[in-house]
C-alpha cells in the first residue's frame, strides 16, 4: 500500500514537473495574451476569420490561438498543478459537464457577461456558454427513394421505404430515435429513457429494425454510404450531409426529430485573463460575428438573430433555423454522463445477440 | 595435476592469489555484462514492466473515496449499517464534500459512486450547491437538502465503494457482480456481454491464425523452393503490404468489399449473383482484412525455417519408396514445426489485440476486447474497467501461450 502511494506521488510529481515546464514555456511565449483553444481544422479556420482576428482588431487584446482534441485530462493536469496556461477552451458538452463537476472551469457569471437571455436556451450552462450548434439528423438519398420519409417512424417503416438504414453504433442517439419512432413526444424522450421500462421499450423498437441496419462509427461514413448506395437513409451529422450536398449529391435532410447539441466556451479555473475571456465570449456571441462563422461552416449560431444575417440558402442548412428547431430535441448531456455507460453496455449486449 | 602444483601447495599464496585474480576478473566481466544489458533492462522496466504493473493495479484500485474523503471512509467503516451513520461521520462528509471540488476530487468521487448507482453525481452536485457553511445538526441539514441522505441504502452504497481494493471491475469484465449480501452472481441476462466478447476475440484470432497458416504454408513452401530470382520477386510482393499504413489497407478493403464495391460489381456483371453480397461490416470483412494484414507475419517465419531444410531429405524418402505425399507429410512437415509454431503464435497474439480493423470493417457483433478497452479509456474514463479487461486478456494470452508452448515442445520431442 505504502509503496504504491509513494510510487504514485512520485509519478504525480514528475507529471507535475513536466506540466510546469510546458506551462512555463507557454506563459513566456505570450505573457499577457489571452489563450484560446479550439478543435482547430475547418472550424478553427472559421473561428480565426469570424472571432480571433476581428476581436484583436477591436479590443487590442492580444490573442494566442491553439488547438487540441478535446481531452479533459490536459486541462485537469493544468488545474491540478496550478499552472493554467489556457484561458478559454472550446469544449464538447459531456466534457464540459464533467469538467464543471470536477471544478476545472470557472462558473459563468451571466450578469458579468451581459448577454441577457438572448441566446438559445441550451447555450446557458453552469460553466459554459454555447458557441455553435451541431445536429444529428435523418438524411436520405432522394434518388433512391420514391417517397420522401418525414420522420423516424418512416425510418422504421421498411415496407414503404425499403432498403438498408444507417445508424450510429452505440446507444447515444439510437435510443432517442427509437423512442421517437415509437411515438414518444420529443419532450418526454429522456424521462422515458430514465425508466427501465422506457429502455426496454427502446430496445424492443430497435429489435424491429435490427436486420435492416448498417452501423456507422465515423462521421464520414453516413454521407459516403448514401452516395455509394449502401444505405437509403441514415442518421448523420448535418455538417457532413451539407458537404456532400455541395458536391452535387441529391441528399435530403429531415429536421423533424433531429437531435442537436452545442459546443461550449469554458473558462479554465485559475485563468489569469478571466476579464478578457468574458470579453471574448461576449464578442463571439454577437449575431454579426456568429453569422460570419456560420457562413464559413454549416454549424448553427446560438444567437437567434445571426440566422437573419445569413442568406436564405445558408440559413436553411443551420440546425438553429427556426423551422429546423421546431421538431428538434436538445441532447440531454447530463443524462448521458450519468446513464451512458450502463446503456452502452446494454446496447453492445443487444447488438451482439 | 602436475607435480609442480603439488609441490607448490605448502606455500599456498600464489594459488590463492590466482583464485582471487580469477574471481576479480570474473566479477569485472559480470559487471561489464550487466552494464551492457542495463540499458535494455531499464528500457524494459520503464516501458513494459511498470505500465503492465500499473494496469494490473488499476484493475483492483479503489482508493478514490479514501483519498478524497478519508474521514468519511473511516467513519463509515465503524458503521454497522442498520441506522443512519453517526452525526460525526456526516459532519466529516459535509466538510470533505465542500473541499473536494478543489483539485478534481469531486469528479473522482462522483464517477466512482456513479458505478454503484447512477444518481450519485447529481446528488453530490445538488448537495454541494445547497451546503451551508456550518450546521448544528448535519444529519438534519443533509436530509433537508436531499431526502436521499436519510436512506440507509445511500450510505451503504458509499460504504461498499470505500475499501481501498475492489474486485468489481474484474467481476464486471466477466459479467459477474456482487449481490446485496456480497455473494458473486451473474448480472442480468440483457447486460451480459464480456464473456461472449472474450470468446469472440479468441474465435476471431484463432480463425485468422488458421486461415493465415492455410494460405501461408503453401506460399512459404513455394517461396523456399523456387529459384532465387522468382522467389525474390514474390517475396517483395509478400512484403509490399508492410509499406502501406494499416489504416489505408483497411479502408481499401471497405472500398473493395462494399455493396457497390469492385468485388460485388464484378460478381454481378459476370452474372454469378443478382443482389450484392454483404461482405463488409460483418465477420467476413473482419477476416478478409485481418488475414491480409497478418499474413506476412505467418509467411516470414515459415519461409526462414523452410529455407534451412535440405531438399535431399525428401528426395531420400521418395527414393526409398515413400509416396510423395508421405515424404512431404512425414519427412518435410515435421521439420517445419518450429516455423509453424513461431508463425501461429505471432499471428494469434497480434490478432488478439486488434482494434482498428474490426472497428472499421466489422459490425457490432465483431468487436474484440480492445474495442471495449478503448471505449472505457477514451469515452467514459472508467480506467478500472479498461484495466480489468486488459488484465484478463493478458492472463488469457499468457495461459494460452503456456499451453501452446507445452504442446509444441512435446510434439517436437516425440518427433525427434
Amino acid at each position: 500500500m505504502k509503496k504504491n502511494n509513494l510510487m504514485r506521488t512520485r509519478l504525480a510529481r514528475s507529471v507535475a514537473v513536466s506540466g510546469l515546464l510546458t506551462a512555463g514555456l507557454a506563459a513566456s511565449a505570450g505573457a499577457q495574451a489571452l489563450t484560446v483553444i479550439s478543435f482547430g481544422g475547418a472550424s478553427g479556420d472559421a473561428m480565426q476569420k469570424a472571432y480571433y482576428g476581428p476581436f484583436e482588431e477591436k479590443t487590442g487584446i492580444e490573442l494566442t490561438p491553439g488547438d487540441y482534441n478535446g481531452e479533459l485530462s490536459r486541462i485537469r493536469a493544468m488545474v491540478e498543478t496550478g499552472n493554467v496556461s489556457w484561458d478559454l477552451v472550446e469544449m464538447e458538452s459531456p466534457e464540459m459537464v464533467r469538467g464543471c463537476f470536477e471544478g476545472l472551469f470557472e462558473p459563468i457569471d451571466w450578469q458579468r457577461l451581459g448577454l441577457g437571455d438572448v441566446l438559445i436556451d441550451s447555450a446557458f450552462d453552469e460553466c459554459g456558454v454555447g458557441s455553435f450548434v451541431w445536429s444529428t439528423v435523418l438524411a436520405y438519398d432522394a434518388d433512391a427513394l420514391e417517397a420522401a420519409p418525414a420522420s423516424w417512424e418512416d425510418f422504421w417503416n421498411v415496407e414503404d421505404f425499403p432498403g438498408t438504414r444507417g445508424l450510429r453504433r452505440g446507444a447515444k442517439y439510437t435510443l432517442e430515435f427509437a423512442l421517437m419512432a415509437d411515438g414518444v413526444p420529443n419532450e418526454e424522450v429522456y424521462d422515458v429513457l430514465m425508466t427501465e421500462e422506457g429502455v426496454d421499450r427502446a430496445f424492443a423498437k430497435l429489435d424491429e429494425l435490427k436486420d435492416h441496419i448498417q452501423w456507422w462509427e465515423a462521421g464520414a461514413q453516413p454521407p459516403q454510404w448514401l452516395v455509394a448506395g449502401d444505405v437509403v437513409m441514415t442518421s448523420s451529422y448535418n455538417g457532413r450531409i451539407a458537404a456532400a450536398q455541395e458536391e452535387g449529391n441529391n441528399l435530403e435532410i429531415v429536421w423533424d426529430g433531429s437531435l442537436y447539441d452545442l459546443d461550449y466556451w469554458a473558462i479554465v479555473s485559475g485563468s489569469e485573463h478571466v476579464d478578457e475571456a468574458y470579453q471574448f465570449i461576449e464578442f463571439a456571441s454577437q449575431p454579426e460575428n456568429q453569422a460570419v462563422y456560420s457562413s464559413e461552416i454549416p454549424y448553427g449560431p446560438v444567437h437567434p438573430d445571426a440566422i437573419d444575417q445569413l442568406d436564405e440558402e445558408q440559413a436553411r442548412r443551420m440546425p438553429t433555423h427556426a423551422d429546423n428547431l421546431e421538431g428538434a430535441l436538445a441532447i440531454n448531456t447530463g443524462f448521458w454522463v450519468d446513464y451512458g455507460e450502463q446503456l452502452e453496455q446494454r446496447f453492445n449486449a443487444w447488438a451482439t445477440h | 595435476m602436475s607435480t609442480n602444483a603439488v609441490a607448490a601447495r605448502p606455500e599456498a599464496p600464489p594459488e590463492a592469489n590466482l583464485k582471487k585474480q580469477l574471481k576479480r576478473a570474473d566479477r569485472l566481466r559480470k559487471f561489464k555484462a550487466i552494464g551492457l544489458v542495463a540499458p535494455l533492462a531499464l528500457f524494459l522496466i520503464v516501458v513494459f514492466v511498470l505500465p503492465i504493473g500499473s494496469m494490473l493495479w488499476r484493475s483492483v484500485d479503489n482508493t478514490e473515496l479514501e483519498s478524497v474523503m478519508p474521514r468519511t471512509v473511516a467513519g463509515l467503516q465503524q458503521w454497522d449499517g442498520s441506522d443512519l451513520p453517526e452525526e460525526a461521520t456526516l459532519a466529516a462528509f459535509a466538510a470533505e464534500l465542500r473541499d473536494s471540488r478543489r483539485g478534481g476530487g469531486l469528479g473522482k468521487v462522483g464517477r466512482r459512486l456513479n458505478y454503484e448507482d447512477n444518481q450519485y453525481r447529481g446528488l453530490l452536485m445538488r448537495t454541494l450547491r445547497g451546503l451551508p457553511a456550518s450546521s448544528e445538526n448535519w444529519t438534519q441539514t443533509l436530509i433537508e437538502i436531499d431526502p436521499a441522505w436519510g436512506e440507509t441504502t445511500t450510505w451503504r452504497e458509499i460504504q461498499r465503494a470505500s475499501p481501498p481494493v475492489t474486485d468489481r471491475y474484474v467481476l464486471a469484465s466477466l459479467d459477474l457482480e456482487r449481490g446485496a449480501d456480497g455473494e458473486i452472481q451473474r448480472i442480468d441476462a440483457q447486460n451480459r456481454i464480456y464473456q461472449s466478447v472474450f470468446k469472440r476475440t479468441m474465435v476471431i484470432a484463432g480463425g485468422v491464425t488458421l486461415i493465415c497458416l492455410a494460405l501461408g504454408f503453401p506460399l512459404a513452401y513455394l517461396l523456399a523452393t523456387l529459384p532465387p530470382k522468382t522467389s525474390n520477386l514474390l517475396m517483395i510482393l509478400v512484403l509490399l503490404p508492410f509499406w502501406t499504413s494499416l489504416l489505408v489497407r483497411t479502408a481499401a478493403w471497405i472500398i473493395l468489399l462494399q455493396s457497390n464495391g469492385l468485388i460485388n460489381q464484378s460478381l454481378i456483371a459476370t452474372g454469378i449473383i443478382d443482389t450484392p453480397l454483404q461482405l463488409v461490416f460483418n465477420r467476413i470483412g473482419v477476416f478478409f482484412a485481418m488475414v491480409h494484414i497478418l499474413l506476412p507475419f505467418m509467411i516470414l517465419p515459415l519461409y526462414s525455417v523452410m529455407k534451412g531444410i535440405s531438399p535431399s531429405y525428401q528426395r531420400a524418402a521418395v527414393s526409398l519408396g515413400a509416396h510423395p505425399f508421405a515424404a512431404f507429410w512425414q519427412v518435410y512437415a515435421p521439420q517445419t514445426i518450429s516455423g509453424v509454431a513461431a508463425g501461429t503464435i505471432l499471428v494469434f497474439i497480434m490478432a488478439l489485440g486488434y482494434y482498428i480493423t474490426p472497428a472499421l470493417v466489422g459490425g457490432p457483433a465483431d468487436q474484440m476486447v480492445s474495442y471495449y478497452v478503448a471505449y472505457y479509456t477514451n469515452t467514459t474514463n472508467n480506467w478500472g474497467m479498461a484495466a480489468a479487461l486488459g488484465s484478463i486478456l493478458l492472463a488469457l494470452t499468457l495461459l494460452l501461450y503456456l499451453v501452446y508452448h507445452r504442446l509444441v515442445n512435446r510434439k517436437q520431442l516425440i518427433r525427434s
